[in-house]
């Protein structure tokens, strides 16, 4: 049991679980017929993606660790990466909220097999 | 302890994924994404980002997913209803699905090299300092225009959301 409580995870294990995460994400928005869960299919993907930066840069510190060479500070650069996503996230939250309240004020519904004015 | 700590909130996470493709109510949706967010943050902090866990709680699980709850309340968003829909994402869409699971999942399991996550360790290269040290730094002095110019992008959003959802004369319902 003690073994059990120093086990190591490999990294591949979390980007594992990121690809997993984004293809619900991808089936998600596929099956899903209502604009709010579409729009959440797609957050739950850009969190996917933000799993793997953060895996990525815990690999790069690793690395530096073992060979002490190239700049060190650049092992944090996949924190940064996600904390650019998170504020980009949260400021398309916003607009494609008010983007879809627009839309249930025009047309009364929230299906997206009646919201069809731009289809052929 | 790592790895029970991973394997508990990675099915957490998988768990709520799934639920949100089960559930029919967005409401029901909206708390399992919230379940799956929180996992996330977890796992963050296993993998030394501990400023990136506090944010993914307050900015994801907190903000956004408040916003969501909120539309879908205001909205008052019944049931999904099941309706037949284009056929062209069963040919299309889940075979792309599997080929890219398939493939993401093939090159992930022959990486060699790939290291291992031990025990929470932040990502700083002195003792003393700490995984917010770094970013802070990073982020104050060589990335400072990105950063600054990321707030004009939340306040050009927060006029967008404010100009869209406004009722207007746009806005009038259209007659069916």
């Amino acid at each position: 049991m003690s073994h059990l409580f120093q086990q190591q995870v490999p990294l591949s294990l979390y980007l594992l679980l990121s690809a997993l995460l984004f293809s619900l994400g991808i089936v998600g928005f596929l099956i899903k017929r209502n604009l709010i869960t579409m729009f959440m299919s797609i957050e739950l993907m850009l969190n996917a993606v933000n799993l793997t930066f953060v895996t990525f840069a815990h690999q790069w510190h690793t690395v530096f660790l073992q060979t002490h060479t190239g700049p060190g500070a650049d092992a944090v650069k996949g924190q940064i990466f996600v904390f650019f996503v998170m504020m980009v996230a949260a400021a398309e939250a916003a607009v494609g909220l008010a983007i879809i309240i627009a839309v249930f004020r025009a047309r009364a519904t929230l299906a997206v097999d009646r919201i069809d004015l731009m289809k052929l | 302890m790592h790895l029970i700590l991973f394997l508990v909130f990675a099915a957490f996470c998988l768990a709520g994924a799934v639920n949100l493709l089960l559930q029919t109510h967005p409401i029901d949706s909206a708390l399992s994404l919230i379940v799956v967010m929180v996992s996330l943050a977890v796992l963050y902090l296993m993998l030394g980002a501990e400023f990136l866990a506090a944010a993914q709680v307050i900015v994801y699980a907190g903000a956004i997913m408040v916003l969501f709850t909120f539309v879908v309340m205001l909205l008052n968003a019944g049931r999904e209803e099941r309706t037949r829909g284009s056929r062209s994402y069963k040919v299309v869409g889940f075979p792309a699905v599997v080929i890219i699971l398939a493939l993401i999942a093939t090159v992930v399991l022959h990486t060699q090299n790939l290291g291992a996550a031990g025990l929470a360790e932040g990502l700083s290269n002195q003792p003393g300092e700490t995984n917010l040290d770094v970013l802070g730094t990073m982020l104050f002095t060589k990335l400072l225009l990105p950063f600054e110019v990321t707030s004009v992008l939340i306040l050009i959003a927060i006029l967008g959301a404010v100009a869209l959802a406004r009722p207007g004369e746009s806005g009038k319902p259209v007659s069916k």
